[in-house]
């Protein structure tokens, strides 16, 4: 007992000894990419969220409210629709990744995980590479479904593909606050309600479903600023030619790096801290 | 793979002194003094919640201790995490390995994750299947398998690095007896290739089956240590076990026994489904007065045996209390009475 008393305070590990190489990194975070993937495999289930949603949003918006909103011209709304539900797709799979997180962190695999020499990043950094493929998946899925139902590209594959890619990279973002949420919260349940919470507002007060122009002052000053919306206006800037493309590019990056560069840190200090 | 090259002194390839760890106001490990020597396995015994488990945490990096310090081959736990890392396998209570992934996926992945080349991660990881035999199920997943074939893998996947030191926290909790059996033959074999084992558990019987040292912990607190026969040496006491070449015989020598009232020799019983007369003994020199007796009585015997008391009984000698599942089951007959 005495021996506990006199025993040094708690010391930090020693900076730069043993440190992972760059290139076993990458071969660590490709090993634990494979594992994700191949978890898809054994669970196609957990596929459908990410193949269905665009294709029950499209239907549900463009025939139910797309008519509505644009006063009869279902084929104009259909070129509104279908770059602002490149924003939404993201959102989406990104919150299904907080609830997987919680779940697939607290099993004992991740112990194993973190006794082993491999930087505890690469565990994160393995499961956001996979979300974010399929978000790519869900984006083509609903790709697919505006040109069947006249999706009208006025620019070329390039711009289409710089609003796919911004898309994804917002995504991503977004998939570091999920996991810092999944990672701070004890229940899948916790993560699904607060995320709810966070979303419903973000993506219905944005330009996402339905131009600004008919909402109250006060909510457009908050769709002007929703990051959302800024996806919005640039995914469908770049697909149709009109309006700004560099304002609405550059606040999303930034909300993107911005959001990063604070979630991701966290997220890994919290997987590290994990007890 | 890496072994340790530097060792602490004296070739212990666990050293912790005065390890605590809290959990508020919980001292779930308050002040643990412990040393393995380098290919020995060390039993870590106590019962639910005595804190073998965080102990375990600690030493594999999962936990930071709030004081004290830990070597483990030859690395500080606290300062040389990483380097630690390579040289340590767990396998805990609950299977860590990937439900989803095939048990051939799983050994693969780890290779992969230990920085072996494909070429070795595969040889391996099939090397590691035929051993543990697991073979016929390497591509089913995982969660379709047995409680002792997951903890098989479990094993397997601890072991591909060929770790100096093997952490194995209640390894065969919840098995079947005909499994944890399965278990420990792997335990041993690990062992007898040269592992360092340190391995918790809170039954009395897996501790002696494959430890040699032994640290009994309550409470956060080591309570007993040495070696397994020491110990329960100390606890005083032994069975001497006679077979009478007649069975028929055995009441008669049981009165015979107690008839002669030898100093210090307890009641005799007769174990009539075994064959056996049971003599409660303290010293070797009863043990010789009881036999001795018998042959002056002219009863034939065709076997005798002495029996160290079980550790359930160490542990109440040790603490004057019974381990907790002793009084869970003491509860449970009072229920049923």
């Amino acid at each position: 007992m005495s021996a506990a008393t006199v025993s040094s305070a708690p010391v930090k590990a020693l900076p730069g000894e043993g440190r992972i190489g760059l290139r076993a990194n990458l071969r660590h975070i490709g090993a634990l990419v494979r594992r994700n993937a191949l978890q898809i495999k054994q669970d196609p289930e957990s596929m459908f969220d990410a193949l269905l949603m665009p294709i029950v949003f499209s239907l549900l918006f463009v025939y139910v409210f797309g008519g509505a909103v644009a006063q009869g011209d279902r084929s104009a709304y259909v070129n509104y629709f279908i770059p602002g539900m490149m924003a939404m797709g993201g959102l989406n799979i990104a919150m299904s990744v907080g609830t997987g997180v919680n779940d697939d962190f607290n099993k004992g695999v991740m112990d194993r995980f973190r006794t082993m020499p491999i930087a505890r990043s690469s565990v994160l950094i393995a499961k956001l590479i996979v979300e974010t493929g399929r978000m790519l998946v869900s984006t083509v899925v609903l790709l697919v479904m505006g040109f069947i139902m006249g999706f009208d590209l006025k620019t070329g594959p390039v711009e289409l593909l710089a609003a796919v890619a911004l898309a994804l990279f917002f995504g991503s973002s977004l998939t570091w606050i999920f996991m810092l949420l999944g990672l701070s919260l004890k229940t899948p349940q916790a993560v699904q309600g607060l995320g709810f919470l966070v979303i419903m507002p973000l993506q219905f007060g944005s330009s996402i479903f339905a131009p600004t122009a008919t909402m109250p002052g006060w909510l457009q000053s908050f769709t002007k600023y929703n990051p959302l919306s800024q996806l919005a206006d640039g995914a469908r800037a770049l697909t149709s030619g009109h309006g700004a493309v560099a304002h609405p590019v550059t606040m999303v990056v930034i909300w993107a790096l911005a959001i990063t560069v604070v979630t991701a840190p966290l997220a890994v200090a919290k997987f590290r801290n994990k007890t | 793979m890496t072994r340790y090259e530097h060792t602490t002194s004296g070739g212990n390839a666990v050293e912790v002194r005065g390890l605590v760890k809290h959990f508020g106001d919980t001292k779930a490990v308050d002040g643990v003094d412990l040393t393995v020597p380098e290919g020995t396995v060390l039993g870590v015994l106590g019962p639910n919640g005595a804190g073998k488990t965080t102990l375990v945490r600690c030493l594999s990096t999962l936990l930071v201790p709030d004081a004290g310090t830990a070597m483990v081959a030859g690395y500080d736990v606290v300062r040389q995490p990483r380097q630690l890392r390579r040289t340590i396998g767990l396998t805990g209570q609950y299977a860590s390995v990937d439900e989803k992934l095939s048990g051939w996926e799983n050994l693969y992945m780890i290779g992969r994750l230990l920085d072996l080349p494909r070429k070795d991660a595969r040889a391996r990881a099939d090397a590691m299947l035929e051993r543990f035999s697991l073979t016929d199920a390497a591509k089913r997943a995982a969660r379709t398998y047995s409680g002792g074939m997951r903890r098989r893998l479990d094993l397997a996947a601890s072991m591909i690095g060929q770790p100096a030191v093997l952490y194995l926290d209640e390894p065969t909790t919840g098995l079947d007896p005909r499994t944890r059996n399965e278990v420990w033959d792997e335990v041993k074999r690990m062992v007898s290739e040269g592992s360092t084992v340190l391995l918790t558990t809170q039954y009395m019987e897996e501790a002696e089956q494959l430890a040699d040292d032994l640290t009994v912990i309550d409470q956060g607190k080591v309570i007993a240590e040495g070696r397994v026969n020491e110990l329960k040496a100390k606890v005083g006491g032994r069975t001497l076990q006679i077979r009478p070449t007649d069975p028929e015989e055995l009441h008669r020598m049981v009165g015979a026994i107690a008839q002669a009232g030898l100093d210090g020799v307890g009641g005799a019983t007769a174990d009539v489904e075994e064959g056996l007369v049971n003599v409660p003994i303290i010293s070797d020199e009863q043990l010789t007065a009881v036999i001795g007796l018998l042959g002056e009585r002219g009863f034939a015997i065709s076997g005798i045996d002495t029996h160290l008391p079980s550790l359930d009984e160490v542990f109440l000698a040790i603490t004057g209390q019974k381990t907790s599942i002793a009084e869970t089951h003491d509860a449970l007959e009072e229920v049923a009475a």
